[in-house]
């Protein structure tokens, strides 16, 4: 390892990596360098970023990459490590609110693409991929987000429309969203019962509060309540109660976006205390040449080094189509144990300059958790993959 | 007309080079490469003459290693039409690379070449000096702002004193500032598509010009480390410095 321990000295070589991954990396980090960083703290104090940044994300290809072309997105020769380059460097910010709010798309849209009709594709889908729409998933609800299969919120067939009751919350980008990708009951008990619909926020009926919360600030979250809200029978994504394979599409790319993101933290928590520790003076010698401290690093570059490698493996094998769901499990756990350690030692190397708000370090330290809960918790993946294994 | 842009593979911006221990170099194991900032504003200004109907074909040319394609690509990502390495892995001076660009110009018959007004390795600024002389051709250096006037070249140049703005008789060589323009991403899209648009590579040799060096390296080393300041109680004990340790008053 050569170069000064940071966020570049961090990322292990990839076989699977080309020199368009490349150019596509250098993109990222000179769009993220230019319209992102210098606004980050301002945005996330605010609670928002501008809109317009969704099209100008789009502009360079990052709303679109991996969606197909005849929609509005980007395919042609593009993988899986297209996007994770996109999660990564958009991480760098070390602001998990952007990465969820500008990429909401990446969990609401997928359903349509894998389940939708033609029509409805067309409809929603260039819009949300040209930047100018938003669209959330809706899946979990005050009763509960890990026993998705129980969900309550129901939509009962009359002619032409169907009726929507019921609540949701926690929904990422929910106030600001144009389309809603709404989990529902549509039959009787369990996964069987379950259908996706597509519910435009217009729609009478429609009602969503802010949530506030620990971290993930510049993006909104919410709760969305439906009161006799008539849909219709079109916006029906997929066949009626197969909505689980919706939920099932976004798995793969979830949980290797949110590992990718997850490790991307870790190497700025790496990057900061390594600039801190070779500059701070204790006991007449800089922090990085106190063993304790020292030790700190080779732990989180080791740990840092494993997850990445892991990621990268199960990246590959999505790539290949494979869908290694227990190892998807496991690395998403590994992924954000990894960066809640990193977070956890950089802190600590901070000091107190590290609890200050406007540290990239305090944010990501207070955005630890919901990496750990959101998009299938640490003790749901460690189950999935346990019944996986036969257990 | 036809526009030359030259893009030269440099370490980029960010890093913090390091001088290596034996003083021979700096050290490039690992070290992030990406093309030289003022060449990116040179492939920019001459995309823009293209789309506003005054070029007709942008060429990016690179001397240098292999690994330079990767430059070459992000000038085609951005919007130039096809690229040409000139491969060699010895380190080519200002005087050499302005001989290599001047067969390029005469092969491709090119009208104007813009290159960046220096690189950020050697900062050298001379190879855009250094092509005009060759070639006869008249030269805009440090341009802020290019337009065509007619059969003429417009340029706006950054000079001490504030602007300067000359016209050109075509052909012409230009070189560019940090104003002149804000460089366009290379877009996921482009850069697939640049994938497709053909580079060709010839050696460094096949050109048969004399590009040997004329200077010599004995050593390279860290700049001295700036020491911390001072705090002056007042105004007597700043003049006491400024005279007695600074030896400036
Ligand atoms: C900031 C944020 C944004 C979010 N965005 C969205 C979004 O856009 N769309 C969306 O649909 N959801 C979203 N969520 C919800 C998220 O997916 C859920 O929080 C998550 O699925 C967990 O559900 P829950 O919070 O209801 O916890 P619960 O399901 O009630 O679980 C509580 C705890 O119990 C554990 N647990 C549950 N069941 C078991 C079991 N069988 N065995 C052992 N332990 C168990 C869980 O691991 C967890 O630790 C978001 C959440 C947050 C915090």
């Amino acid at each position: 390892m050569t170069g000064v321990l940071g966020f570049n000295t961090t990322r292990l070589a990839s076989p699977h990596l080309t020199p368009a991954h490349e150019a596509w990396r250098q993109t990222v980090r000179t769009f993220v360098d230019r319209e992102i960083m210098p606004h980050v703290n301002e945005w996330d104090e605010a609670g928002e970023f501008p809109r317009s940044l969704h099209k100008k994300a789009a502009e360079v290809g990052l709303i679109g990459v991996g969606y197909p072309e005849d929609l509005g997105g980007i395919s042609e020769d593009i993988d899986v490590f297209h996007s994770m380059i996109a999660a990564e460097e958009l991480s760098r910010t070390g602001a998990g609110g952007l990465v969820a709010g500008l990429m909401t798309h990446g969990i609401g849209l997928p359903p349509i693409i894998a389940l939708g009709s033609e029509d409805l594709k067309r409809r929603i889908a260039p819009s949300v991929l040209s930047g100018e729409k938003l669209i959330a998933l809706c899946v979990t609800e005050p009763s509960g987000g890990s026993d998705v299969a129980n969900l309550k919120t129901r939509a009962v067939r009359d002619g032409d429309h169907y009726s929507v009751n019921g609540e949701k919350t926690f929904i990422t980008t929910g106030m600001r969203a144009d389309y809603l990708t709404v989990a529902v009951r549509t039959g009787g008990d369990g996964a069987a019962g379950i259908s996706f619909l597509l519910v435009e926020t217009d729609r009478p009926g429609v009602s969503r509060t802010p949530l506030k919360k620990m971290g993930w600030w510049m993006s909104d979250t919410a709760s969305i309540h439906f009161d006799d809200v008539k849909v219709p029978v079109e916006n029906l994504i997929g066949i009626e109660n197969q909505g689980f394979l919706g939920i099932v599409a976004n798995f793969n790319m979830e949980r290797l976006s949110m590992s990718a993101q997850a490790v991307a933290f870790a190497r700025v928590c790496i990057e900061d205390a390594a600039i801190w520790a070779r500059e701070r003076h204790t006991f007449g010698k800089p922090l990085a040449k106190h063993q304790v401290i020292r030790h700190k690093f080779s732990e989180m570059v080791r740990r840092v080094n494993a997850t990445s490698a892991y990621l990268d493996n199960c990246a590959w094998r999505v790539k290949n189509g494979q869908s290694p769901i227990s190892d998807l499990s496991l690395l998403k756990v590994q992924a954000t144990r990894t960066m809640e350690f990193c977070a956890r030692e950089a802190m600590q190397i901070l000091g107190g300059a590290g609890f200050m708000r406007g540290h990239r370090v305090e944010r990501i330290y207070r955005e630890v958790r919901v990496m750990a809960i959101g998009g299938g918790s640490e003790e749901i993946m460690n189950d999935l993959a346990a019944r996986q294994m036969g257990l | 007309m036809k526009v030359l842009v030259p893009v030269k593979r440099v370490i980029d911006y960010n890093v913090k080079v390091r001088v290596k221990s034996d003083h021979t170099g700096v050290d490039l194991a690992n070290v992030k490469m990406s093309m030289n900032p003022f060449d990116e504003i040179a492939v920019e200004e001459a995309i823009r003459l293209k789309e506003s109907g005054t070029a007709t074909e942008v060429v990016a040319v690179s001397i240098g290693p292999e690994k330079a394609q990767d430059q070459i690509r992000q000038a085609l990502a951005m919007g130039a039409d096809r690229g040409l390495l000139i491969k060699t892995d010895a380190e080519v001076e200002p005087l050499g690379v302005a001989k290599l660009l001047k067969a390029v110009v005469e092969a491709e018959q090119c009208e104007l070449v813009i290159l960046g007004k220096q690189a950020i390795d050697d900062d050298s600024n001379q190879t855009g000096q250094m092509l005009a002389a060759m070639l006869g051709w008249p030269q805009g250096t440090f341009a802020s702002k290019v337009s065509k006037e007619g059969d003429k070249l417009s340029v706006t140049r950054e000079i001490d004193g504030g602007l300067q703005t000359i016209t050109l008789n075509l052909p012409a060589i230009v070189t560019t500032d940090l104003r002149l323009n804000e460089p366009r991403y290379a877009s996921l899209p482009n850069i697939m598509k640049a994938k497709k648009k053909p580079l060709d590579v010839k050696e460094a040799s096949e050109y048969g010009v004399d590009i040997a060096p004329r200077l010599e390296v004995l050593k390279v080393t860290e700049p001295p480390k700036r020491e911390a300041g001072v705090k002056v109680e007042n105004v007597a004990q700043l003049v006491e410095k400024l005279k007695n340790e600074a030896g400036v008053i």
